[in-house]
């Protein structure tokens, strides 16, 4: 991964939590295929099923959209990765905010979602414009408005090294196995 | 002593550490014990399958059914009515996978099953000084005993199976004092609620907490984990608690705890844990609690509480998204601003949860129920938080109190909490929670949550309504 441009879409709620983002009764998959139909289910159908026509998701700004612009604390409460897996199954590739939660966070960077933190104005500007095209340069770490106005954004260079270059952390993990071994040695 | 003061949070980094990070890399941080069960671990299996991978340390892990197990009880053959198919293959699939790999596995039917943070500290698997992870995020419960424990995700849970290690940058630290000393009737889950509301709901973000102060060393081991439990509803992944005569009074006889010398030798290693005098945090907080009345949520997510005297805070006095934010809540939970919290109608209680599903919540409750009835127009749940409290609410006959009340006394789980098991709100009905999450629809879809504490949940099941505990007839 590295380059993004796609329109906007805008849920200015504050604290989505990820019982919102997919709800409990959907983690009893054991596989993470197809949690992108329930992401954000509660709000998407009616208590009828039909999908509800007022919530963003449903409408056709939000056909082909990549990144989400999200209120405060985006992604706080439980662990489930089923949450990212939901959104990118969905089609979602990076997600804005001013904070989101670290589990989440976590979780997102392992599965090709980039999470976006911005300034207080930087999100105000975002918020205001839903659909707006926007570029995301993970090389450069830079937001590109249409404008042409840049942001830059903040990401861990090691989580950046992973998602540009598809490096697996587990593969890393286990290729500092001789470490492991030494310290459980120490620790014997 | 070291020469310069440490947190206890720095010593168990520290003492972890197999590679420290570096601009490029995070830390190396090795686990102690995994727990694991069966709604985040499933993928994980999956991915050391497909790589040809085994679990590293077999021993160093534990698994539990608790999230989508049923709690009612078994049938005569010993079967259990799982809420679906779906959460019978679960449970299964996570049997099957600690069999193949040589994990210990506490199943349903067996002494030692429960909700994975009540049965780690039972066991004695939980000890100072220790890394704990689990792919929950009410992990934060084992910091009680002064270890380092936070919830992970799934590609982590498999990250931890494969190399008992995961990667990590080095959190913040920050000192939440707790001081004064606590009037009758008000308790732990109402502490942690006050913090929290301070705090802020994503104010401990990026943080480790260590509660300290004379009101958590005056706390019982089950009030401290109930403390550190709902640490990740302020957004800090970790709360902790250092080490002392307490911790190792409970501690002292478990199934895993040291004995003998080895016993000896631990309280002299663990008694070194504590963070010093004069020890450094990246922020630190004050919280007076002498004062504290009996808390409860009145919104949608754990921070938007007050005290059960007072008034539904109004969206008016409030500007931008703080406005619009408050409003969304009271429109989910149709409630009004202004008018008293108490008095509020209720349909369901659900005593359980990692937050307070041990014996002495049970015990609490139970003096409440006792000789009185649960209102008529109201359901009751009482779920133990494992196999060990409910066994030991039964010695004590607390179970007749809560079914000659009225309540339903049921097996371990988690239960109404996550509801994901069958039991749940209907659509429009309040529960009072003795849970941690008050989210949109986390106890059924369109279900309507007041987080509060055993005391106060157990006096609404009997009024029918919200109201102080204290003030019970």
């Amino acid at each position: 991964m590295n380059h993004i441009q796609s329109r906007t879409v805008v849920l200015p709620q504050r604290n989505i939590d990820t019982d919102q983002i997919i709800p409990a009764r959907f983690l009893k998959v054991t596989d993470k295929v197809g949690l992108g139909k329930n992401v954000f289910c509660d709000w998407r159908y009616l208590p009828d099923g039909k999908p509800n026509p007022e919530f963003i998701l449903n409408q056709a700004a939000a056909a082909d959209a990549h990144i989400l612009v999200a209120g405060d604390n985006f992604g706080c409460g439980s662990s489930r990765e089923h949450a990212p897996w939901a959104l990118v199954d969905f089609g979602f590739k990076a997600i804005v905010s001013t904070s989101i939660a670290d589990i989440f966070r976590n979780n997102a960077l392992k599965n090709g979602l980039l999470p976006i933190v911005v300034s207080p104005e930087i999100h105000a500007e975002l918020l205001g414009a839903p659909g707006a095209n926007l570029e995301i340069r993970l090389d450069e770490q830079v937001l590109i408005f249409p404008s042409g106005k840049r942001v830059s954004f903040e990401i861990d260079r090691f989580s950046r090294h992973c998602l540009m270059n598809g490096v697996d952390e587990l593969g890393f993990l286990l290729g500092c196995e001789p470490h492991i071994s030494a310290f459980e040695a120490r620790r014997a | 002593m070291s020469e310069t003061p440490e947190t206890l949070f720095e010593k168990i980094w520290k003492s972890h550490l197999v590679m420290p990070e570096s601009t490029d890399t995070p830390a190396i941080l090795y686990v102690d014990l995994h727990l694991i069960h069966e709604v985040t671990s499933p993928q994980a299996f999956g991915v050391l399958k497909s790589r040809g991978l085994k679990v590293r340390r077999p021993n160093l892990t534990t698994a539990t059914v608790d999230h989508s197990i049923p709690t009612t009880p078994p049938n005569v053959d010993g079967s259990r009515v799982f809420a679906d198919e779906m959460a019978k293959a679960q449970v299964e699939k996570l049997e099957a996978n600690c069999r193949e790999h040589g994990i210990a596995f506490h199943g349903q039917g067996s002494p030692t099953q429960g909700i994975v943070h009540v049965i780690g500290p039972e066991l004695g698997l939980t000890q100072p000084g220790c890394v704990v992870v689990c792919g929950d995020s009410h992990t934060a419960t084992h910091g009680a005993f002064g270890a380092l424990a936070f919830g992970i995700g799934t590609s982590e849970v498999g990250h931890v199976l494969a190399t008992q290690c995961l990667l990590q940058r080095r959190p913040k630290t920050m000192r939440v004092n707790v001081d004064g000393k606590l009037s009758a009737g008000v308790g732990a889950k109402d502490i942690i609620l006050a913090i929290i509301q301070k705090l802020g709901f994503g104010g401990g973000t990026g943080f480790v907490l260590e509660y300290t102060g004379q009101a958590i060393r005056d706390l019982s081991m089950e009030g401290r984990m109930t403390v550190c439990n709902m640490s990740i509803e302020a957004g800090a992944r970790a709360g902790l608690i250092s080490p002392d005569e307490t911790t190792f009074a409970y501690l002292k006889g478990r199934p895993h705890s040291p004995s003998g010398k080895a016993w000896d030798e631990a309280i002299e290693k663990w008694k070194r844990l504590a963070t010093e005098e004069g020890a450094r945090f990246d922020a630190e907080v004050h919280v007076d609690v002498s004062a504290l009345a009996p808390m409860l949520t009145f919104g949608t997510n754990p921070s938007q509480s007050i005290a059960i005297s007072e008034n539904i805070p109004s969206p008016e006095k409030l500007v931008g998204a703080d406005r619009e934010t408050l409003a969304k809540a009271l429109d989910y939970m149709g409630l009004k601003a202004g008018k008293p919290i108490a008095g509020q109608k209720i349909d369901v209680v659900f005593i359980g949860s990692c937050t307070n599903s041990r014996i002495s919540d049970l015990r609490e409750a139970a003096q409440v129920f006792k000789g009185r009835k649960v209102a008529d127009s109201v359901r009751a749940l009482v779920v133990p938080g494992s196999e060990a409290v409910k066994k030991q609410a039964e010695a004590e006959g607390l179970d007749f109190i809560f079914k000659a009340a009225g309540a339903q006394w049921r097996e371990p789980g988690c239960s109404m909490c996550i509801a994901m098991n069958g039991d749940q709100l209907s659509p429009g009905q309040y529960a009072v929670s003795t849970s941690n999450r008050n989210f949109e629809g986390r106890q059924g879809k369109g279900g309507r949550t007041f987080l509060a504490s055993p005391l106060t949940a157990a006096a609404a099941a009997i009024s029918g309504k919200l109201v102080d505990p204290r003030l019970l007839k």
